[in-house]
């Protein structure tokens, strides 16, 4: 087990900045989450750790040591690959017990740690195939298990999911998250899919065009976003956003929506009037029929109705915009009909509309 | 050979009819007539060379090695008397003492060399690589004389060791250029994956690059061999020993001793085709595909 601390971290590809002054200390046993569009950089911070790719500027930790020269076969790190990597000459056994072999431990050491990792991933019976052989999810264990043998003290993982099937990525993914619990091991891992990422983290790091956006628990990341790009990644269907203009402690919107705004919220905004803001507010904190607390007024007509089973997702036509709404289906919403749909002033969310930076700290949203 | 194999599986559909059966032969029958005609003319000089080399002196000076239906007489001497009394029996061994080490020395320099210029990172290494590149235009024989006075004060052309020396250095622009394209072509994952559980930069090549590049490297190995084998020039060039002369060099004495014996000719021609053919069938089943399977997807 070990900490990870990137420490002012930069990594560059000639005049492009893949990774941005990254400050980013993961803890002990803590499951991470780097996740971000294609291009943020996530992959590369993950590949700065396995000492993959060069630290350009700053210092990298895995533990009380700077790694930064330090090869990747003395970091004391092990990697699952998006792509698996299996040595294709080797059967299952051999995959395994590879990095055990080069590191020359008995015998019989590296026989039962391979039994016990076959068994934690029912690979029993396929340990001397070779990897054409297996299916996607069995290669997938494989992978797995490699770097389970290695008992490491901080688990690498590159969107390890990302080539399996919908129903099979939902199996590995608990089976992961059981892994991560039992062994209690470092986890680093990577995904674009925010779904896994608010499943299987204990934190998330959210990452665009290089830059660390945000990082706390799930729920802070869905609750308190700290800017407009981690409100519209984490959560989907993604939140609606509406262009809207404070004035007076109200907010005006388009096709003349006006929202009073609560004290709380008022103070947020500040004095200036004509400040140019963003409005947003989840899905599935829209209501039809009552909703808890004040709540403001979305009028619109709905155009789609997806129906789910348990709730409906509306595409309703609102403050000139599509916004998406998901309530009780219950409620037997039909194309055509007019909506009032109800926002409570707890959901709304609020960033300046140029640096996209939200208004409502953490402290704020707690005391509210 | 392996194509056979692949153009076989792709072939032959479950649950096929017997007249869909009968039918696709007959659509592909004129193509194997034509195939085999071709290979019939591509053949019939060797068939000739190998049935002229059984046959006693008379006979060969009488009649076209096609009548040998009618007569039906065969005798081993002319390979007696080839490897006994003409020396090339020694010519033979001189053969493979030459040819060996030239092909293994090349391999060995240029997949090192190839892994060098595909999987490490060194300053230039593009631009060194383009130039051994270019070198693949020289041609050969320009470099002849100056290597030559180079070896004669070292007196590397005494024994084997300059024409190994010799051979190795000129294949290697194309071993290292070939090797390189095949070697860039490993998934760079599987690369990672093994530095990551411990493998050495040299461990790397040795536990992924060569297992996985066997048939490329056997493919080079070939045409190495072959290469040295039926060379002439660089063994008239780099061997200043009589007794060590291969088999091109014995056989060209002959031609020019015995003009007209063709029963030696046909004879010692046929052992030097021996070898080649030896070595291509035993290598050629390395040329496998699909071994990267399973690997990354």
């Amino acid at each position: 087990m070990a900490t990870v601390t990137f420490d002012h971290v930069t990594k560059k590809y000639g005049d492009v900045l893949a990774v941005n002054d990254l400050n980013l200390a993961i803890n002990e046993g803590e499951f991470m989450v780097l996740v971000g569009p294609s291009g943020c950089g996530k992959t590369t911070s993950l590949r700065m750790i396995a000492g993959l790719e060069e630290i350009s500027s700053g210092e990298l930790k895995i533990g009380d040591r700077i790694v930064n020269d330090v090869p990747p076969k003395d970091r004391d790190i092990a990697m699952v690959f998006q792509s698996y990597a299996l040595y294709p000459h080797m059967t299952v056994r051999d995959n395994m017990a590879f990095g055990l072999k080069l590191r020359k431990l008995p015998k019989s050491d590296i026989e039962k740690r391979v039994n016990e990792a076959a068994g934690i991933l029912s690979l029993d019976k396929l340990l001397d195939r070779k990897p054409k052989e297996l299916s996607g999810g069995q290669r997938q264990r494989v992978a797995l298990g490699r770097a389970i043998v290695r008992e490491p003290a901080v688990f690498l993982m590159d969107e390890p999911l990302s080539n399996l099937d919908a129903k099979l990525r939902v199996q590995t993914r608990a089976e992961i998250a059981r892994l991560h619990q039992r062994m209690g091991t470092t986890f680093v891992y990577v995904t674009h899919d925010q779904v896994e990422a608010m499943t299987m983290g204990t934190r998330i790091a959210v990452m665009s065009d290089g830059l660390l956006q945000q990082v706390g628990t799930p729920q802070v990341l869905y609750d308190t976003p700290s800017n407009r790009f981690v409100a519209g990644f984490i959560g989907s269907p993604a939140m609606n956003f509406v262009e809207v203009t404070a004035d007076n402690g109200k907010l005006v919107g388009p096709e003349g929506w006006v929202a009073e705004l609560p004290g709380r919220l008022r103070n947020a905004v500040g004095a200036v009037n004509g400040r140019k803001l963003i409005a947003g507010f989840r899905p599935e904190h829209l209501e039809l029929k009552e909703a808890e607390g004040q709540t403001v007024t979305v009028p619109g007509r709905a155009d789609v109705v997806e129906y789910l089973g348990n709730e409906e997702l509306l595409h309703v036509t609102a403050l000139g915009k599509d916004v998406v709404a998901i309530v009780d289906s219950d409620n037997r919403v039909k194309p055509g009909d007019v909506l009032q749909l109800l926002l409570p002033y707890t959901k709304l969310h609020l960033f300046d509309a140029e640096s996209g930076a939200s208004l409502i700290s953490e402290r704020e949203q707690v005391a509210a | 050979m392996s194509t056979n194999v692949a153009t076989e599986r792709i072939a032959v559909p479950a649950g096929e009819t017997v007249s869909a059966r009968v039918l696709r032969a007959l659509n592909r029958t004129p193509v194997h007539i034509f195939l085999g005609i071709i290979a019939v003319i591509w053949l019939a000089p060797t068939i000739g060379l190998l049935v002229t080399s059984f046959r006693p002196r008379s006979d060969i000076q009488s009649t076209g090695w096609w009548e040998v239906l009618g007569t039906l007489r065969f005798t081993l001497e002319n390979y007696q008397s080839v490897i006994n009394a003409n020396g090339m029996g020694r010519a033979f061994l001189n053969s493979l003492f030459i040819a060996v080490p030239s092909t293994l020395l090349p391999l060995l320099v240029c997949s090192l060399a190839a892994y060098a210029f595909s999987w490490l990172r060194f300053p230039f290494r593009d631009t060194i690589f383009l130039v051994i590149v270019a070198l693949l235009m020289v041609p050969v024989q320009v470099a002849f004389l100056p290597v030559q006075q180079l070896f004669a004060p070292l007196k590397l052309t005494q024994g084997f060791f300059g024409i190994w020396l010799a051979h190795t250095a000129f294949a290697l622009p194309f071993g290292i250029f070939l090797l390189r394209n095949f070697f860039i072509t490993l998934p760079r994952d599987l690369i990672e994956a093994a530095r990551i559980d411990g493998s050495s930069t040299l461990g790397v090549f040795r536990n992924i690059v060569v297992p996985l590049s066997v048939p490329a490297l056997a493919a080079y190995g070939i045409f190495q061999f072959l290469w040295v084998w039926n060379d002439l020039l660089m063994a008239l060039i780099f061997i200043g020993n009589n007794a060590n002369y291969p088999m091109t060099i014995q056989v060209t004495t002959l031609l020019g001793t015995y003009g007209s014996e063709w029963h030696l000719l046909a004879a010692s021609a046929f052992l030097l085709m021996f070898v080649p053919l030896a070595v291509f069938f035993s290598l050629q089943r390395y040329f496998v595909q699909g071994l990267l399977a399973g690997s990354v997807k």
